[in-house]
């Protein structure tokens, strides 16, 4: 299933794409498989949303979808009809934060 | 004609700099990484169109990136900073156990034969190197595994791995200084470490002259005599003439000797710059005058510098990776300060003009001299 994923500003210049990618995820697509998908074709984005090794969400990093914050969800939760069938993205959020 | 390149990591990106060998005119290119904190980045002497930067940002954690053209474009390479094994737990500011984490890369350093190989001393304090030209990284265990390491504490910035020195003559000899830790040598790669301290009287810790625990600010070192060292401390600008074994106090006549940058002449190995630093909270130049100060005798005689910089109502700070010499026969000295000033001297230091005077604060400051 096509699975619609809107990234930060900083990781679509480090990805080198626009605000919105479209990823090919087996069903039931989830925030784990979604991420595991957008890391699989933009290696570089690996360790830059959750953690190397533990897969764990980067502390000031939020997920939501639907108008729902997804981002303290089992990550292996499926995602929301409307995302599964793209009519919504899947967003990746950069927490307000900074200086 | 020679050109000279100047590298500068700043709060919100990076910027470089270039002049012909003059070095009066400038043409200023960047941010590079906007919105990045750039706490370093720095050329391969081997191949100087290689640079290596390090930007990170709070949400996105660690990037390393590479340059092939001289800073025109860049590519990501690599990320992974795992420490080796259980990495347990050094001391907080408290004196409690806290777990050693990766932080950032505060430094990165370019081997001086082989362009591939990199250096990088990273937050929470190890270093680490790449063979790959910065994809892969490594650790070298044995420096966060040294005896000591439990009960190093961080300083105010965090327990960073500020300062790598490699030196020219023996390639299985580095320096590292670790904040609050102190300075540590290799002689075999990497493979064991030692603290080179002694000499080193730091008041405000519970033994003035432990082999450990003693902020060290920078260490500087001329390429052409690398047995000898000069270090800011916290407090006291120190020197080494045996590769670290043994220091003893420079200060001098200097109006304070706190301070984070120091450097040292390109062909004058006795040559020695500082800019005094008002501490312990204030952490800006003493009277609102911006004073480079240089010591023509290795240390203890210092001269302020003031031509052309601010001499009233400034109060900015000079990190310590902000300062820098170029290699030209005259040799060019180059600061940043925390009010995105980058400052540079064609005259070794007698006269100063600012390149730039509004970038974001300038976290460090590096320089090429081209062919």
């Amino acid at each position: 299933m096509t699975i619609r994923v809107m990234l930060p500003a900083h990781l679509r210049n480090l990805a080198r794409v626009g605000a919105e990618v479209t990823l090919e995820v087996a069903a039931p697509a989830t925030i784990a498989s979604t991420l595991d998908a957008l890391e699989s074709r933009y290696p570089v984005l690996r360790g830059t949303i959750r953690d190397h090794d533990t897969l764990q969400r980067r502390p000031f990093i939020r997920y939501f979808a639907c108008q729902e914050d997804l981002s303290h969800q089992d990550p292996n939760t499926p995602l929301a009809d409307a995302v599964l069938t793209a009519s919504e993205p899947l967003i990746v959020l950069g927490a307000i934060a900074g200086g | 004609m020679s050109k000279v390149r100047v590298l500068v990591g700043t709060h919100k990106g990076a910027f470089i700099l270039t002049s012909d060998g003059k070095r009066q005119q400038w043409e200023v290119a960047g941010p590079h990484f906007a919105g990045w904190e750039v706490y370093h980045l720095k050329g391969s002497p081997v191949d100087p169109n290689r640079i290596y930067c390090a930007p990170s940002t709070g949400w996105h954690g660690q990037v390393i990136q590479r340059s092939e053209d001289g800073g025109k474009t860049w590519e990501p390479v690599g990320n992974k900073f795992a420490y080796e094994g259980t990495p347990g737990t050094h001391q907080w500011y408290d004196g409690t156990p806290h777990p050693w984490e990766f932080k950032r890369v505060w430094h990165i350093e370019p081997s001086l034969t082989d362009p591939d190989k990199v250096y990088a001393g990273i937050e929470d304090a190890a270093i680490f190197e790449s063979t790959d030209g910065g994809r892969n990284w490594t650790e070298f265990p044995a420096l966060r595994e040294h005896d000591t390491a439990k009960g190093w504490q961080p300083g105010a910035g965090g327990m960073c791995l500020h300062t790598i020195v490699l030196d020219p003559s023996n390639p299985s000899r580095i320096y590292v200084a670790i904040s609050a830790a102190g300075a540590f040598r290799t002689d075999d790669g990497g493979k064991s470490w030692k603290p080179i301290n002694r000499g080193l009287h730091s008041q405000y810790i519970p033994n003035p002259t432990a082999e450990v625990g003693h902020c060290v600010h920078h260490i500087a070192m001329s390429p052409q005599r690398p047995g000898v060292l000069f270090m800011q401390k916290h407090w006291d600008v120190m020197r080494s003439d045996d590769a670290g074994d043994n220091w003893r106090e420079v200060s001098g006549n200097l109006p304070t000797d706190f301070g984070f940058a120091i450097d040292v002449h390109a062909h004058e190995p006795e040559t020695v710059y500082v800019v005094p630093i008002k501490s312990d909270s204030e952490h800006f130049p003493p009277d609102g005058k911006l004073r480079v100060f240089r010591s023509r005798t290795g240390g203890n005689e210092w001269e302020p510098l003031t031509r052309g910089l601010p001499q009233s109502n400034c109060f900015v700070n000079v990190l310590r990776d902000a300062m820098a010499v170029d290699t030209m026969d005259e040799c060019g000295v180059y600061f940043g300060t925390t009010g995105g000033q980058v400052y540079a001297s064609a005259d070794a230091g007698d006269t100063w003009a600012p390149i730039v005077r509004d970038l974001p604060a300038v976290l460090s400051v590096e320089v090429q001299t081209l062919a």
